[in-house]
């Protein structure tokens, strides 16, 4: 298993309960986890991000062996996978959850270096806290730039939960500030929710600027905080840029992403398309429908699971469904959701007609206090279910 | 007596030489992603607190709307009868373990 997040480390755990008699190892390279659901709650000064983190303790009790070190190659023709200190682990199927990478070549002057200046936040760690203690430093009346990807990209409904939750801190502490979001994108997740709670909430202080309305960053120049989009330019007191992604490094190294940069696989057994033997799960992976999440990740991990289980033991995986969903937070008793049921269908996951959506329009206040509550609630259980 | 039977039963599907799938009835493992099995005391409730009628039930008066719900409702319309019904067994088995 390369990759402790989210899809590894669950899926890890899952095929050793289903069959003791089968060895995991885990591949990861850091020994403590920082999970990003709620780290937008971290910048926003709401949360700790000690309560982000997570180890690998409970994992290894559950008989997996625990490696922490990064892989550097994969020959899926020897089946073979070489670590970063040159030792190298043969194995019988290999499953690849490694996440995203995110692109330092996508957007003229957004490298690794500029983003210690214009945080990315979008893994976790340092980078959040960045962010946070860049916007506590910003004067009242400040104004706060935020750039949004096109799709596919790491939680979709990220970048928005981001925007509401920095309205909430300059609402409440630096309420003469304002927030641009730049958007590569027309439309985005939970939109119409969005618009609604910010019109509600946050009126006049978040401004949404749509791609046909200049939202592309075609440039940013980081000594003066300044993004340029095909429209003009916004200077910016605090700059978070969201980059375009791609399936992490290993996966072109194993081969199993293709020229989009992201990993097609088999939606029954998650087996890739371009490399037997192979699995991909997660945010790495081509999911047709699914959004990348940590929910999604975690239900591919079980189905995953099983199916690895079933074609070690010479078994056909059964034809699964999946589920997501994915709340975000708007304010902190101020919660919205989507969900999604997904099948197989034409190669990909594939909506299930008539179900999922997301929350009420018009839902009473009540439901969004629940709505928040649930979202915790979620985090606790999943946390507790992948490292605990 | 119980868990003795579950874990033989288990053991003779992992050395019978067949072509069956050991997977749980298609939906079952996404309904871990928010709930437990045991009792954990947390606002959604644990689906080992309910028997296999209770679930059925629950999950067909979601899907039709005569039961409200934050997002139950939304997900139980990805689901057949016979759907419903498997993943219901399934974890009331999985209780009496
Ligand atoms: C701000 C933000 C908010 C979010 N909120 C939510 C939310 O509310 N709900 C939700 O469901 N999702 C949310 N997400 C999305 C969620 O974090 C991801 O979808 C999830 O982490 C994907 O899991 P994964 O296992 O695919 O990847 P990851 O969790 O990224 O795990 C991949 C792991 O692989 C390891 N790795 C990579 N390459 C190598 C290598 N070569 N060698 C060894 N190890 C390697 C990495 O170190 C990492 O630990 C959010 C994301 C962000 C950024």
């Amino acid at each position: 298993m390369i990759g402790g997040g989210f899809g590894g480390a669950s899926c890890a755990r899952l095929i050793k309960s289903e069959d003791r008699d089968i060895a995991v190892t885990l591949i990861e390279a850091n020994s403590t986890y920082i999970a990003c659901p709620f780290s937008n709650a971290v910048i926003a000064g709401l949360r700790q991000l000690e309560q982000q983190k997570f180890g690998y303790d409970r994992v290894r009790a559950a008989g997996i062996d625990v490696v922490h070190r990064k892989v550097t190659a994969v020959d899926t023709k020897q089946r073979t996978v070489r670590l970063e200190d040159g030792k190298q682990l043969a194995y019988d199927r290999l499953v690849v959850a490694p996440g995203v990478e995110l692109r330092f070549d996508a957007i003229p002057g957004y490298n690794e270096a500029a983003a210690e200046l214009l945080p990315h936040a979008w893994k976790a760690g340092e980078q959040t806290l960045l962010l946070r203690r860049q916007l506590e430093a910003m004067k009242d009346g400040g104004v706060v730039v935020m750039s949004a990807p096109a799709n596919p990209f790491r939680c979709p409904p990220g970048p928005y939960e981001r925007a509401s939750l920095i309205a909430h801190y300059l609402k409440t502490h630096k309420p003469r500030s304002k927030l641009i979001l730049l958007d590569a994108k027309d439309a985005f997740s939970k939109q119409k929710l969005f618009e609604a709670a910010w019109k509600e909430l946050y009126p006049g202080l978040i401004e949404w600027v749509s791609l046909s309305s200049g939202g592309n960053v075609t440039r940013v120049e980081t000594d003066t905080r300044t993004f340029v989009t095909e429209f003009g330019s916004h200077v910016a007191d605090v700059g978070n840029v969201i980059p375009p992604q791609r399936a992490a490094a290993v996966a072109a190294l194993a081969g199993v992403a293709d020229q989009t940069g992201w990993c097609p696989v088999d939606p029954v057994s998650f087996e890739s398309t371009l490399q037997p033997g192979v699995h991909v799960i997660g945010d790495a992976i081509i999911a047709g429908g699914m959004p990348k999440s940590a929910f999604s990740a975690n239900s591919q991990a079980r189905v995953c699971a099983t199916a690895v289980v079933d074609l070690l033991r010479e078994r056909t995986p059964a034809t699964p469904k999946l589920i997501n969903t994915c709340y975000s937070l708007v304010a902190p008793d101020y919660g919205i959701s989507i969900a999604g049921v997904y099948q197989p269908a034409n190669g990909l996951l594939t909506d299930v007609p008539g179900a999922g959506g997301v929350s009420p329009l018009d839902a009473p206040k009540s439901v969004r206090v629940q709505e928040s509550t649930y979202a915790e609630a979620w985090f606790k259980t999943i946390t507790h279910s992948v490292f605990g | 007596m119980n868990r003795l039977m579950h874990t033989l039963v288990a053991a003779t599907l992992v050395v019978a030489p067949g072509l069956t799938s050991a997977a749980s009835p298609p939906g079952a493992a996404s309904c871990l992603g928010c709930h437990t099995v045991a009792v954990d005391g947390g606002p959604v409730p644990a689906l080992g607190s309910f028997t296999a009628e209770q679930m059925v039930t629950a999950m067909q008066a979601f899907r039709s709307g005569s039961r409200s719900a934050t997002v139950m409702n939304r997900i139980a319309k990805g689901f057949s009868d016979e759907e419903i019904k498997a993943i219901a067994d399934w974890y009331a088995r999985r209780k009496s373990k």
